[in-house]
């Protein structure tokens, strides 16, 4: 049915281009000439119809599960809705599988029934889409017929409507940041509701099991994130420490002494390697670095667990040599050529002119790379998911193993999700505490990187 | 290394008096040979991670097949409705035909040693072909994990009987179907060809490929006309105030969000308030196009500012309107730039895995998608999957899983090259 209210759409929009496009032209061959082009008259057609209809396709289709949902639920006993969310949504999912034609065991007959009008429901709902669209469009396509004149501006009027489609594009990053930022915020008022702010902020243990029964006593939970930032500050210093002196080392060498032929090879390698999906790199800690850790620490007589910080840290660090070396290497290359050549001609050798010229100079713009090496190693997941371990400890020792805040959210939320229990709810403080360091961080990063720029222009 | 670091800074030029040429050109030596060095390293994890990769891979694309006389009894098989048959019995007389004379527990073992997929293909061949109830069908088929495994040599028959996953007695029987001449490896089609499954020797990245083509066309038609819209506005009509700087702001801090916080919002946004579907690859498309759009708007907005004046210039002095100046020439031109940036983007999207875990494109799932709403994987989430199991046999198919992956990626970043190359015009 969704796919014949598209096709209503798409028809229309045809039909009322053509028929515009025709009035036009019947107007030129009668000798007047038009405002505006015949084109324009089509075109604006075709966008005064299709427009407000795809629109409210879109909205329709977003809206009516939830609609659905409260009509349903309206329908269903007392007693059923009186039972607490998480049963409800149970009932639900229930009625749905039911709605779907799977039937697990001998379902009451209430179910049943609601099943059915659930069908019913659907049904309703989607001929009344097409009914809509359908009036819809035709109403729009004999408005759009009716505009064409000698006079009618077209041109202006199509211009419009364009000009107004794309700020409405250019408002969908802004749309979608809040929609990050409420998201987070709500969700995660909804965790400080249940679990105080100071403990989720200074305590010291978290064990985000809850239990599963309300009258259940053991496994209370425990919500302190240091732990959690504790461990994500471990890998992300281990990656740094592996990261940085290789990725500034290979742009300087890339930068002043390599020959264009090794140019020619090593750049597009670092570019394979930054491209290189982080699932690839999880997969390559746990199948040949962890392995070759362990069997290392052995023979140093080293105890190294399984999923040591140390093995997450340094295949995180071969992701980002190649995000620090071409940012190093830009902000080498922008360094005016003036101090390179006024320090070669004072006699300087050109490692001296790296190192005590060039390399000064590009500092802040290495440094503010750096700093969004450090944002990406905090928010990087897929590797730490793989490769780090999931029970959050007090801990700085590498070859152990630690947890990170990105783990955390996805081994919280991996699985049947429920939003009224503060397991689910922690990822989302998690998630709000990992946007806004991480913001923190590239905003710091953009404002050294653009003093800097300032300072030679 | 350390040493020329730490030297202290404008010295070494003002006054070599104290330094040597020799010690400072051995310093120099040094900067280049640790350059080097870094550089080895870096390259050096590239091949080390590929050659890694590729041999723990390649042995995914052979699967270790044996060949067998099925005889189709008419009695066992209803002509009119040969897949309603009882295909357990029908393997049970596959095994007294291809092993005669063979016990009952040679029976058991050879049955075990077939995939627990080996009866679904006979029953299709025969669906497909009624024609040979009544003979006896020669139809090679997979062998299970360990035994594949055993094929290819995996299994060090050396080991002790009790730290070894097959026995003695079990690679008795399959020497005798090897000795027979009955098994051999041919090109794992079912790679490309079957859905997930429990079995390694049945899994497959159809369904995987199938979510990551819907989740990268739905995330295409969202992200490409709204990025190029924006762009657009951003840098051909935007008026130089508060609200346009605001907007850019916004999108240069949007690139830098971790990916898995963009799992949150759809989470929170299209799941629990929309009521969108779970694992649905239209739901993951949505994401991705949220986090490749700044991506693309940047992308974008260079190659529009590549465009030089003259054109926008010509365009406006022949009567053209601002929008047909953008519409007919400076985006025509811009387009090579464009695509370059959106395959980039595209790729990346690709690649992205932790927003659509948090999406639950992670599920078990064994049949590809038959609409961008039904539950699905993607490439990335399946090699997840895969990395999690623990049967041997996975291993080596998470590798080849990556292998196709990352031969994708290659293959898009080569369009993207080959776009630049061929249709980028400079000024």
């Amino acid at each position: 049915m969704t796919l014949l209210a598209f096709l209503i759409l798409f028809a229309a929009v045809v039909v009322a281009y053509m028929r515009n496009r025709a009035a036009a032209r019947a107007i030129v061959a009668g000798g007047t000439p038009l405002h505006s082009l015949v084109g324009f008259h089509a075109r604006f057609a075709a966008l005064l119809v299709g427009l407000p209809v795809l629109v409210l396709i879109i909205l329709w289709l977003l809206l009516q599960g939830v609609v659905i949902d409260r009509i349903l639920l309206s329908g269903l006993p007392a007693e059923v809705r009186a039972s607490g969310d998480g049963a409800v949504q149970l009932v639900m999912a229930e009625i749905k599988s039911l709605a779907a034609g799977q039937t697990f065991g001998t379902p009451e007959d209430w179910k049943i029934e609601a099943a059915a009008r659930l069908t019913d429901l659907r049904g309703n709902f989607a001929t009344a889409l097409v009914a809509t669209v359908a009036v819809l469009s035709v109403a729009l396509a004999v408005l759009a017929r009716s505009r064409v004149s000698a006079g009618f501006r077209a041109r202006q009027g199509t211009e419009r409507i364009v000009l107004g489609v794309m700020i409405f594009c250019s408002t969908v990053a802004v749309f979608t940041t809040v929609g990050i930022v409420f998201a987070l915020i709500f969700e995660s008022i909804n965790f400080f509701r249940l679990v105080p702010l100071q403990e989720f902020l200074f305590g010291t243990r978290w064990e985000p099991q809850i239990a599963i029964r309300a009258d259940q006593i053991a496994g209370q939970g425990a919500f302190g994130w240091l732990p959690v930032i504790l461990g994500t500050i471990v890998i992300m210093v281990i990656a740094l420490t592996v990261a940085v002196p290789i990725g500034l080392l290979s742009a300087i060498y890339l930068n002043e002494f390599a020959s264009s032929r090794v140019r020619a090879v090593v750049k597009p390698a670092l570019e394979i390697l930054a491209g290189v999906p982080t699932v690839v790199y999880g997969f390559f800690a746990i199948l040949v670095v962890a392995p070759a850790l362990r069997s290392a620490g052995a023979s140093l007589g080293l105890e190294i667990a399984p999923t040591t910080a140390l093995a997450a840290g340094t295949v995180m660090a071969i992701m980002l040599i190649p995000f620090i070396s071409s940012f190093a290497d830009d902000a080498l290359s922008a360094v005016p050529r003036a101090l390179r050549d006024g320090s070669l001609a004072l006699g300087a050798t050109r490692a001296e002119t790296m190192l005590t010229v060039l390399f000064p100079a590009a500092v802040p713009g290495i440094v503010g790379g750096i700093l969004l090496a450090v944002s990406r190693a905090i928010g990087e997941t897929m590797i730490v998911v793989m490769a780090a371990g999931l029970i959050a400890r007090l801990t700085i020792n590498p070859l152990d193993s630690v947890t990170t805040v990105t783990v955390q959210i996805v081994t919280l939320l991996i699985g049947d999700t429920e939003f009224d229990n503060p397991k689910t709810l922690a990822a989302f403080a998690l998630g709000l505490m990992l946007f806004i360091v991480t913001l923190g961080i590239n905003i710091l990063a953009l404002r050294v990187v653009r003093r800097y720029r300032e300072q030679y222009d | 290394m350390a040493d020329v670091t730490a030297s202290p800074p404008a010295r070494p030029i003002r006054d070599s008096g104290g330094t040597t040429l020799g010690r400072r050109h051995r310093r120099e030596g040094i900067l280049r040979a640790a350059g080097l060095t870094a550089i080895l390293l870096a390259v050096g994890m590239l091949l080390l991670m590929l050659g890694a990769l590729a041999l723990s891979g390649y042995q995914a694309f052979t699967q270790t097949h044996a060949t067998i006389d099925v005889p189709l009894e008419p009695d066992l098989i209803d002509a009119g409705n040969p897949a309603a048959a009882n295909w357990r019995t029908v393997m049970r007389r596959a095994g007294e035909a291809t092993l005669p004379g063979a016990d009952a527990e040679t029976l058991r073992t050879f049955r075990d040693i077939l995939s627990d997929g080996a009866q679904y293909a006979v029953r299709d061949r025969v669906v497909a072909d009624p024609s040979l109830i009544g003979t006896t069908l020669r139809i090679a088929v997979p062998l299970s994990d360990p035994y594949d495994q055993l094929h290819k040599g995996l299994v060090d028959r050396a080991t002790p009987e009790a730290n070894r996953r097959v026995s003695d007695a079990e690679i008795a029987v399959y020497d005798r179907l090897a000795a027979d001449g009955r098994v051999g490896a041919r090109f794992n089609w079912a790679l490309f060809s079957a859905a997930d499954s429990r079995f390694p020797e049945l899994a497959g990245l159809r369904g995987a490929l199938v979510g990551s083509f819907y989740t990268l066309a739905i995330c295409f038609a969202l992200a490409f006309p709204i990025g190029i819209g924006a762009a657009i506005y951003l840098e051909e009509f935007a008026p130089k105030n508060r609200v346009s700087d605001f907007i850019e702001v916004n999108i240069n801090n949007l690139a830098a969000v971790p990916s898995v916080v963009f799992g949150l919002l759809a989470l929170s946004v299209f799941i629990n308030w929309f009521g969108l579907p779970r694992s649905a690859p239209f739901v993951g498309g949505l994401t991705l196009a949220l986090m490749v759009m700044p991506t693309i708007i940047i992308a974008t907005r260079a190659s529009l500012k590549a465009v030089p004046p003259s054109i926008r210039e010509a365009a406006l002095g022949v009567g053209a309107s601002p929008q047909q100046v953008v519409f007919q020439h400076v985006l025509p031109l811009a387009m090579p730039g464009i695509m370059t940036g959106t395959i980039i983007g595209m790729a990346h999207a690709l690649g992205e895995t932790a927003p659509l875990l948090l999406i639950g494109m992670n599920a078990f799932i064994t049949a590809a998608p038959a609409t961008p709403f039904d539950s699905a994987t993607t490439l990335p989430t399946q090699i997840f999957i895969w990395a999690d199991s623990p049967e041997r046999g996975f291993v080596s198919r998470t590798s080849a899983a990556i292998l196709v992956l990352l031969g994708v990626l290659l293959a898009m970043n080569a369009l993207a090259i080959w776009l630049r190359s061929r249709f980028e015009r400079r000024w």
